[in-house]
């Protein structure tokens, strides 16, 4: 049975607290409204393409996506556009938004069928039209890593499985649910890139799954579970990847640049049911957790959906929840306000209590290394965060400051509370914004 | 509920550590050799460890006044200077030294450079490297434990052939620490019960421990016997401060280097360092200075030995 002997360096042990792990997914009824932002993924911005007052369906498209970066946006109800305005982004940033009130029939749209058989070409230009992103969080179009330039020769599949961040269960779910189309997911993948050989990679600590998916994968020829060790971020691209494969990314390279393709297992089964149904992205399956949450469960989310309305729908708050995250406790980008809506990326929500986010409070280092010795890209967050707060930036270059892939491992770890990843993302945006690497 | 949710960049959640969790293992880490201590020193050992920390703790909050900054006395690390300072002296060291030599270890060599994190030698070893070069004689004076007023020299002077008289110590006597030296060295027993828990805790890691002991051995197993390689290396390693220096001195978080290879070279540098000072130097012991000494190259090594990070060189 493959087991990966090997194991990035560094790394934490946060506790899991995957309590969510054996409820059934629930689905969520309509929502009062839906909110779409035409920035679902990395890439540039969708065009709306509806107007106020317009009559949409589900499955319609919404946004057009102009840019090969860039995924479009569908409806995930019918109903009426009550408007289209720009909204505030968790990010800062302002975002174009349709506004859907549904009108509770739930009617497809006539583009919404089963694909059929389909030549390659024809079937990444149907991909494209799904509106899919990488699900894992990142959310980068699906479709131009199925197509990567004939340069790059790609010769291996990994399948993220690992969910190495605490609380979310959403993943492991869609393998205990829909292990088959999963595996049909992947075998669609191998096909469409001719990659011979996939491995689907899923940390140690979800036994059931990997027995489930290894029983299943007998039939799909080419294709092998891998258990890996439990620890954060084993699901980080370059972690999974040398895990799985014993090769390792080059400092600023993706994962082509080995011959590796990376996808996350629910984006392979949104694939293969794409295949069958026609339908586009719409749906989430969310882990809504935390502490403050009345009861905690996996969700089918229609995308869009206020996060309000969905922790209203497992029962609401208990306490005064201090934090909203969307996405894991590690790397999930708070919220401020519940007002904002589910996103094609959104895997997880999470209201926590002031007891569970309680922060360390900043103090000065103390050269303890912790951060060294946790650091999964083998930097040196103390020596980044002292030039940042140094004011010299450009002198953090040195430390390879775009190797950091923001895992947040140093700020975990930090026994002075120092907010490490944080410096790196402040310095990241600032080089750039000053042009400091160019000089 | 809107506008009372807090906004941060993630993660989100803390492993829970801190710098007064670390100080305070880091005396949980102490106190066998402190018991060793007492058993072996009686009330001189009592009265040094008092001195020391109250001195330290005084230096702290003292120097936080007169600059006007926060105060600091409440991460412990005073405390553990001062517990450390009190394990580097000899019993016979007057309290009044002692004292002096806390405020200094605080207010000049700690504080004067930026406090915590910010000192380029350990604190504590810089002290008794002050009291030593002030006050040599009650410095070097020891006594055999339990025979009080009786003078005696300490293993490793006995070894050097320095001293005149006095018949060598057997190495269990040494292991368990019944030996003339400062009141928190001499028992290798309880400095590794300490340092068993230390790793234990993750408080610090092996690399510096290790390749400084190591590498003593080795040196003076090929170079302190009559001929090479006839060296008695397990009495080097027992004798003297190499287990106090080795996993409490020269891991100290601020004055050592913060990667794996710097961690080697520091231990190893240590090492080298005390192998010469014991073998060929003209005093006895050389732990404290090759420390010191080591101290001063830290920035240079941290400069010299940023990683490659993961993907920017070869792996296996």
């Amino acid at each position: 049975m493959p087991t990966s002997v090997k194991i990035f360096r560094g790394g934490i042990e946060p506790p899991h607290h995957k309590k969510t792990a054996e409820l059934a997914t629930v689905k969520m009824p309509l929502p009062s409204k839906v909110i779409i932002p035409m920035l679902q993924h990395i890439g540039a911005p969708c065009t709306p393409l509806v107007k106020k007052g317009d009559r949409v369906l589900v499955g319609e498209k919404i946004g057009a996506a102009e840019s090969f970066i860039s995924a479009p946006i569908h409806a995930s109800v019918s109903g009426i556009v009550a408007d289209v305005k720009p909204i505030l982004y968790s990010n800062g940033a302002e975002v174009m938004a349709v506004e859907i009130t549904p009108d509770g029939q739930q009617e497809l749209h006539e583009s919404v069928k089963p694909l059929g058989k389909l030549e390659r070409t024809a079937l990444l230009e149907k991909i494209k039209e799904s509106g899919i992103v990488g699900l894992g969080g990142a959310g980068f179009p699906t479709q131009v890593k199925l197509n990567p330039p004939p340069d790059k020769k790609l010769d291996l599949l990994v399948i993220n499985g690992a969910e190495c961040e605490p609380y979310i269960t959403a993943d492991y779910r869609e393998m205990i649910e829909n292990p088959e189309g999963i595996l049909e997911g992947i075998k669609l993948v191998m096909e469409l890139t001719g990659i011979k050989q996939a491995y689907l990679g899923i940390e140690a600590n979800k036994p059931t799954a990997i027995q489930k998916l290894r029983e299943l994968a007998r039939e799909f020829p080419g294709v092998e579970v891998v258990s890996l060790k439990t620890r954060y971020p084993q699901g980080g691209e370059k972690q999974l990847i040398y895990a799985v494969t014993g090769r390792t990314v080059p400092m600023g390279a993706l994962p082509a640049e080995v011959g590796v393709l990376v996808q996350n297992v629910n984006t392979v089964s949104f694939l293969a049911s794409y295949l069958k149904t026609g339908l586009p992205l719409i749906k989430k399956k969310v882990t809504v957790e935390g502490g403050a949450v009345k009861t905690p469960m996996n969700v089918e989310v229609l995308i869009g959906t206020p996060l309000k309305e969905v922790f209203e729908f497992c029962g609401g708050f208990t306490t005064e929840p201090q934090k909203i995250i969307m996405g894991g406790p590690m790397m999930g980008v708070a919220q401020f306000s519940p007002e904002n809506p589910v996103l094609k990326q959104t895997n997880a929500l999470l209201a926590l209590t002031a007891e569970e986010t309680k922060a360390t409070p900043e103090s000065v280092c103390i050269r303890c290394g912790k951060c060294v010795a946790a650091c999964p890209m083998e930097l040196m967050p103390l020596q980044i965060n002292a030039c940042v707060t140094r004011g010299k930036l450009a002198e953090s270059l040195q430390y390879h400051l775009y190797n950091c892939i923001e895992c947040g491992c140093c700020s975990y770890v930090c026994p002075a509370g120092r907010n490490l990843v944080q410096s790196v993302r402040y310095a990241k945006s600032e080089i750039k914004r000053l042009g400091l690497d160019k000089k | 509920m809107q506008g009372n949710l807090l906004v941060s960049s993630s993660p989100h959640i803390h492993s829970g550590t801190s710098t007064r969790q670390i100080m305070l293992d880091v005396i949980i880490a102490l106190v066998p050799a402190g018991i060793a201590a007492l058993f072996f020193f009686k009330l001189a050992a009592a009265l040094l460890i008092l001195t020391t920390v109250v001195a330290c703790v005084l230096g702290e909050y003292l120097t936080n006044r007169w600059m006007k900054k926060s105060s600091t006395t409440n991460d412990l690390s005073a405390v553990v200077t001062g517990v450390l300072l009190a394990f580097n002296l000899s019993p016979k060291v007057p309290l009044w030294a002692a004292f002096i030599g806390g405020l200094f270890a605080i207010i000049i060599v700690k504080q004067l450079f930026g406090g915590l994190g910010h000192n380029f030698m350990n604190p504590a070893l810089a002290a008794r490297a002050f009291l030593m070069a002030s006050w040599p004689v009650p410095m070097t004076s020891w006594v055999i434990p339990g025979v009080d007023s009786v003078g005696s020299a300490t293993p490793l002077a006995l070894l050097k052939g320095g001293e005149a008289v006095g018949k060598l110590p057997s190495l269990f006597n040494l292991f368990l620490g019944n030996v003339g030296g400062c009141i928190g060295e001499t028992s290798a027993l309880a400095l590794l019960l300490g340092a068993g828990y230390l790793l234990f805790r993750k408080v610090i890691t092996w690399e510096i421990p290790v390749s400084f002991i190591a590498t003593v051995g080795l040196f003076t197993w090929i170079l302190g016997g009559k001929t090479p390689f006839t060296g008695d290396f397990l009495y080097h390693i027992l004798a003297g401060g190499l287990m106090l220096g080795a996993f409490f001195m020269a891991t100290d978080y601020t004055t050592s280097p913060v990667t794996f290879k710097g961690k080697i070279i520091m231990g190893c540098g240590c090492g080298l360092i005390t192998a010469i000072i014991r073998l060929y130097g003209g005093y006895p012991e050389g732990v404290s200075y090759s420390i010191l000494l080591m101290n001063l190259v830290v920035p240079l090594i941290d400069r010299y030995t940023i990683p490659k990070g993961f993907g920017g060189a070869k792996h296996a």
